[in-house]
């Protein structure tokens, strides 16, 4: 690894494919990416530029759900955060979950609250509701109205 | 009194459950074993399995996924069988009242299992120890 | 081979929470491990976005009851990110002290339950006996042992009095002593080798694709900690050393949490000894529209939260992210390969916290038949270690050293 920051190389790595970038502060950046591109970035933050993946966020934005990827950059002090958007009504995106381990539970998870389907994942069972949770109810939502008790 | 009832106030073996607790009232509940506390002394002892308690010490609050397994647990207890809702979430709930998944609070819950369920509280976040113990004794005793 | 299955849980007595493991295993070895988890989850998230910015602080202390200032530490940061707030310096100290005590009587509480499971159940009573201490100094300086609502956005709740300081300097050079020879008895214990050494292994490869965390990928030789990589409080301004240990095997996890007991210590007497004077409280009016980010070294790890807000008085959106959801899946790693009368201490090695996780799994997979209860499970550890203490022929020095410890009372 050279001594270029991870956020300066994955610019360069990846050119015009990030759509923007921003540095919220000096900790802190936030890299917006089409959807298509995000297991590829992923993949070169996680295997070259020594990344690793803390979490995943998902919301429901009125123009869509916005997906984002944090990674954390030990050896620069910086958390890079990789932004995509999906649709609505049928939310899907590629799956990291099979060169990164980290992204299993979590993109299980995102399923389970938002109803974000990641194709190609290795075990989309349902993780965190529980098993009388009716399907197609998503709690994390905008229009989400809890079923009967 | 029947000796059950004797065996149950003098020696009163306990068994905990933890139900979607923050674990906090847990780690309390086991601290009582240590010896600052030592409720041994009191003759409560932990025990392993609910089908040998005559009280059950229940923590957290109750959430979907628990709740049919917690309703197993009780109906497995020996009877007669005192619960101890241990601190505020088994007693009200508190902040998780307006959660999509949670379902309570205790005696709500219990009462619909069995209408003569004994119910005691502990209230606190989490109660001390020291509350606890003399908390169980004063209700045994009140029995 | 027949691959059979071992439920362990959901009610387990020394689990605390409850969960669900499915252990596979063909004759004594296990081949694979199926977590079904969802018994804690109470919608926190959710919840947090009904409540105001500075009642949030006090949802997240409730995930979990151990790690119980790590959640508002991280969450208060991630506002205090999202707005730029600076906050002040004695602030920042007060902090640091209540994290480590904290990481100190949590460490001490997993010393105490390794030891049961290992089957050194006095070990389980000393360590608890001198959590005791600890819980005292947190009720003295905050008013309670545990949940102590100190953190709040832009500052502490409430200021130390430098009139406690010197009881506490007292009671923590008691523990200290203690814990320096029980760390000293540990790394000598041939009883203790054979059953920790080289079990439970997790690759650094491994440690990072699972984005393991805490002494978990530190024991892994790897040092990855918050109070470095991303310094916050008063980390930047303290001297500590980030323990790690070569192995990545059980033992390695044990003398990390020793290890790091003892530098916590150090770090709280430096706080109190370097504490400056001034406001506690930048005094935050309002929290504009934008993102933050905010995370804390708890003693099992990275604690992350997110949060997004739009210029009103709640977030939009607040994720949380515990140390154990992403230590948890390592199982699949550590686990395979190893007999059933190791599995008990490999999980707990990770120090799990299931209401961190907020989830428990029950996985209705094919069953196979049903040989042995997760209680027996535990008996299958404590037999192992009994059959390597009479091939000892003699008290190992951890016994020793706890029998002189009961003995001074």
């Amino acid at each position: 690894m050279s001594d270029m920051s991870a956020l300066a190389a994955t610019q360069i790595r990846f050119g015009a494919t990030l759509l923007d970038v921003s540095l919220h502060n000096e900790r802190r950046a936030y890299i917006s990416i089409d959807k298509k591109d995000a297991p590829s970035v992923c993949r070169y933050l996680y295997e070259e530029q020594g990344g690793r993946l803390a979490t995943a966020s998902g919301i429901d934005m009125r123009s869509g759900i916005e997906i984002l990827y944090h990674f954390m950059i030990p050896r620069d002090h910086q958390l890079i955060t990789l932004k995509i958007k999906v649709e609505k009504p049928a939310p899907e995106t590629g799956s990291c979950g099979d060169f990164l381990p980290a992204a299993i539970w979590i993109e299980r998870e995102l399923n389970d609250i938002l109803g974000v389907t990641f194709t190609g994942h290795p075990d989309p069972r349902r993780l965190i509701m529980s098993d009388d949770w009716p399907e197609g109810v998503y709690p994390f939502r905008r229009d989400f109205k809890e079923p009967a008790r | 009194m029947s000796l059950t009832m004797w065996g149950l106030k003098k020696s009163p073996w306990v068994y905990h459950v933890a139900l979607s607790p923050c674990n906090n009232c847990d780690i309390e509940v086991l601290d009582l074993l240590t010896p600052r506390f030592d409720v041994e002394r009191f003759g409560i002892k932990l025990v392993g399995s609910p089908r040998h308690a005559d009280a059950l010490l229940v923590s957290g609050s109750i959430n979907r996924m628990v709740l049919p397994r917690f309703v197993e647990l009780y109906k497995q207890t020996a009877k007669p069988c005192v619960v101890f809702g241990i601190g505020s979430c088994a007693l009200s709930m508190t902040m998780f009242r307006d959660s999509y998944n949670v379902k309570g609070p205790l005696d709500e819950v219990l009462k619909e299992i069995d209408p003569n369920a004994i119910i005691y509280y502990i209230p606190g976040c989490p109660p001390k120890p020291e509350t606890m113990a003399l908390g169980v004794l004063k209700a045994l005793q009140s029995l | 081979m027949k691959r059979t299955v071992i439920p362990l849980g959901p009610f387990h007595p020394l689990l605390e929470e409850a969960e669900f493991f499915k252990l596979y295993v063909e004759g004594e070895t296990v081949v694979d491990v199926d977590l079904r988890i969802g018994y804690m989850h109470r919608g926190i998230e959710r919840l947090s976005t009904e409540k105001n910015w500075d009642q949030s602080t006090y949802l997240v202390e409730r995930i979990c009851g151990i790690c119980s200032t790590s959640h508002p530490m991280a969450y208060v940061q991630a506002v205090e990110d999202l707005g730029g707030f600076d906050i002040p310096d004695r602030a920042k100290f007060i902090r640091v002290i209540i994290c480590e005590l904290e990481r100190i009587h949590s460490h001490l509480l997993w010393v105490g339950l390794a030891g049961h499971f290992i089957g050194y159940d006095t070990v389980f009573m000393w360590a608890w006996k001198y959590r005791e201490p600890i819980l005292d100094i947190c009720e003295k300086l905050t008013g309670n042992r545990n949940h102590y609502a100190m953190m709040k956005p832009g500052g502490v709740r409430r200021d130390l009095d430098k009139n406690d300081f010197a009881w506490v300097h007292k009671e923590l050079d008691k523990v200290i002593a203690k814990t320096e020879m029980l760390t000293g008895a540990v790394l000598d214990d041939p009883v203790l080798h054979a059953r920790m050494k080289k079990v439970g292994v997790l690759s650094k490869e491994d440690a990072v694709g699972y984005g393991t965390v805490g002494p978990t990928v530190r024991a892994s030789g790897i040092p990855d900690d918050i109070r470095v990589d991303d310094p916050y409080a008063a980390y930047d301004k303290l001297d500590f050393n980030v323990c790690t240990w070569p192995s990545g095997d059980v033992f390695g996890k044990a003398a990390v949490r020793l290890l790091e007991l003892i530098e916590s210590v150090k770090l709280v007497k430096q706080c109190m000894d370097e504490m400056p004077e001034g406001p506690i409280d930048a005094r935050i009016k309002r929290v504009p529209e934008g993102e933050g980010i905010g995370h804390a070294e708890a003693p099992r790890g990275e604690v992350f939260h997110y949060v997004r807000g739009d210029g009103g008085n709640s977030p939009i959106r607040h994720k949380i992210r515990a140390p154990s959801y992403v230590n948890i899946p390592s199982f699949k790693a550590t686990c395979i390969g190893h007999t059933i009368s190791d599995v008990a201490l490999i999980t707990a090695a990770v120090d799990p916290c299931y209401c961190c996780t907020e989830r428990m799994a029950v996985l209705d997979n094919s069953s196979d038949e049903f040989i042995m209860s997760g209680k027996e499970l535990e008996t299958e550890s404590r037999k192992v270690t009994a059959k390597l203490k009479a091939d000892y022929g003699r008290l190992t020095p951890v016994e020793e050293t706890v029998a002189k410890f009961l003995k001074e009372g």
